[in-house]
């Protein structure tokens, strides 16, 4: 149901201005270029396809997040570019040169932080430094993410000392100890409670001007999609679509500077669109289904 | 019954408060005294030993050639050590224990690491180390004889084999067992090899290296005895032997005891180190 509704969509979408404008622009030095990209994993019968036919550029210094179901190939995409997973066709490119393996101009944050408990915060951290850095250089660079971030009081903690959000915050710090070009942040907010995960949107748009670099931010959150994004690009469930279906199911590029007003008109109205695409169906012209519910109920 | 009526209600929520914080409080005894307390409960048992053994010897129960009393047998302690042989029998023990226990734990570490971190050296060794630590140790001892001669290598040699397999076991299962997603962040950030190895896998272990080591430390002294009781004309298992050839209970009796001492001593100072490194790293 939602992929034959999802397909016209996105054929509308397509040829937009969101699409064409990557041709012009993929010049950038530091862009990401994905084409033809297929990710399959062996399968009981045959192979289970997660992505395929994607092609993707993320332009120099932009932040480009991707929403879609799960198993739509969020995460896969991700950990392909961030060189722990191999794509089964396709090429994956930066500034030009080919993206095998990890990559010192790449750098992950996870969803869960993945600390070192044995380290504190401060020496977390540095292990994102690149390798063969000088001890006093390292330290420096450090300790300046770590006020970057808001930490420079708990450098010494343990990880098991310190909260969720502050956990995120150092993870944050971590994958920008080596000034990568590209940011891959996989759900960073997801396990936050609702007002630290604002709280570390705005912390990441910070950093984003104070260090441009660029982004890409897995979410499963519209909202924080529309919030931080320079372009949203929505992947679909291939398992859901029909056959021979690509995986990119539209691109969509977000209206207004940030920093941007949460609860903005035309946002809104983007908002009740990507979730439709996603399958949920914003109760916009009437809400009349609701009230009669819980009056059966009562 | 009684649970439900104090727990349901919200009421009774801010009187419950104080009535906990005071029992905490009450429990709370500086750690001194606990520790004093519990130095005091681990030797009740060994005092009561000590006073039925006095008292079963000097009441004439049992025959002195059969159990002499604590007396005798701290005699027979200061008689060896006044003659100077206690001590080259302490000493050599000690010895062999240390050199075997550190040369096994080495090479069982580096084994473990193998089995654990490759699938291919699992699957490679494993299974004839499984056959390995199935043969009995003093099934070892003929043919180091054979091979090393009654030397100090043949001793250290089945040492080493009894201190190997708990560090190799219980290392290569931790090693087995890291979490994953934190060797994958080690690798996202370009650690390779010995420096992720170093920088996450090691530390990921170290309790388990040391509750490995804790336990072949134990197992180091039981096959230094194996190996001294066999072939050996120093150290605390020939003591047993030589005693029991020449019916001196007294000096068997010193020998277990020392035995105990000896190896709770060890223990304790692996106790120590324990304490220092998961501090450190757990």
């Amino acid at each position: 149901m939602t992929s034959t509704a999802l397909a016209p969509g996105s054929r509308e979408t397509a040829p937009g201005p969101a699409d064409a404008a990557p041709t012009a622009r993929c010049t950038g030095p530091d862009g990401v270029h994905l084409t033809a990209v297929d990710r399959s994993f062996p399968a009981a019968q045959g192979r289970h396809e997660v992505l395929r036919g994607l092609d993707l550029e993320l332009r120099s210094g932009e932040i480009v997040a991707v929403v879609g179901p799960s198993g739509c190939g969020k995460s896969t995409l991700l950990r392909l570019i961030a060189g722990l997973d191999r794509p089964s066709a396709g090429t994956i490119a930066l500034g030009g040169t080919a993206l095998v393996g990890t990559d010192e101009r790449t750098a992950v944050a996870f969803q869960e932080p993945r600390r070192l408990p044995w380290r504190t915060l401060a020496q977390n951290v540095a292990l994102g430094l690149p390798r063969g850095t000088g001890r006093a250089a390292g330290k420096e660079r450090v300790a300046h993410l770590l006020r970057l971030v808001g930490l420079e009081h708990a450098a010494g903690l343990r990880p098991r000392e310190v909260s969720g959000g502050m956990a995120q915050r150092a993870s944050l710090a971590r994958a920008l100890a080596r000034s990568p070009q590209v940011l891959l942040l996989d759900e960073p907010f997801g396990a936050l409670d609702a007002l630290t995960r604002l709280r570390m949107q705005d912390l990441l748009l910070e950093i984003h001007a104070a260090e441009p670099t660029t982004v890409l931010v897995v979410t499963h959150d519209v909202e924080e999609a529309l919030y931080l994004a320079d372009r949203v690009v929505q992947l679909r469930s291939l398992r859901e679509a029909e056959p021979g279906a690509r995986s990119l199911a539209r691109t969509v590029e977000v209206p207004g500077a940030r920093p941007r007003d949460r609860a903005a008109r035309d946002l809104a109205a983007l908002r009740a669109e990507l979730l439709e695409g996603l399958g949920v169906h914003s109760p916009r012209p009437t809400t009349a289904s609701f009230p009669t519910t819980s009056e059966d109920h009562s | 019954m009684s649970t439900a009526t104090t727990s349901s209600p919200v009421g009774p929520a801010p009187s419950d408060a104080p009535v906990g914080g005071a029992a905490s409080g009450a429990e709370r005894t500086p750690l001194k005294d606990r520790a004093g307390a519990r130095l005091l409960a681990g030797a009740l048992l060994p005092l009561v030993i000590l006073a039925a053994w006095q008292l079963v010897t000097s009441a004439g129960l049992v025959p002195a050639y059969r159990l002499p009393g604590p007396g005798a047998v701290l005699a027979a302690g200061a008689d060896l050590a006044a003659r100077g042989e206690l001590w080259l029998h302490i000493a050599i023990s000690v010895q062999r224990v240390l050199l075997g226990f550190a040369i096994g734990s080495v090479i069982g570490l580096a084994v473990a690491a193998i089995v654990g971190l490759s699938r291919a050296g699992d699957a490679q060794l494993s299974p004839t180390l499984a056959a390995l630590r199935a043969v009995p140790s003093l099934a070892w001892v003929p043919l180091l004889i054979l091979w090393l001669q009654i030397g100090e290598e043949s001793k250290i040699t089945l040492i080493a084999i009894g201190a190997f397999f708990p560090v190799f076991t219980t290392v290569a299962a931790a090693l087995r067992h890291i979490d994953p997603h934190l060797v994958e962040a080690g690798r996202c950030f370009g650690l390779r090899g010995w420096s992720l190895f170093r920088t996450v896998q090691l530390p990921a272990v170290i309790p388990s290296v040391v509750s490995g080591l804790r336990l072949a430390l134990a197992q180091a002294w039981l096959f230094l005895v194996a190996a001294e009781l066999i072939a050996s004309s120093m150290g605390l298992g020939f003591l047993l032997n030589d005693s029991q050839q020449n019916g001196r209970v007294d000096r068997i009796l010193l020998t277990i005891v020392l035995l105990a001492l000896l190896g709770s001593l060890t223990n304790a100072l692996l106790g120590l180190a324990e304490k220092k490194l998961l501090r450190r790293w757990a």
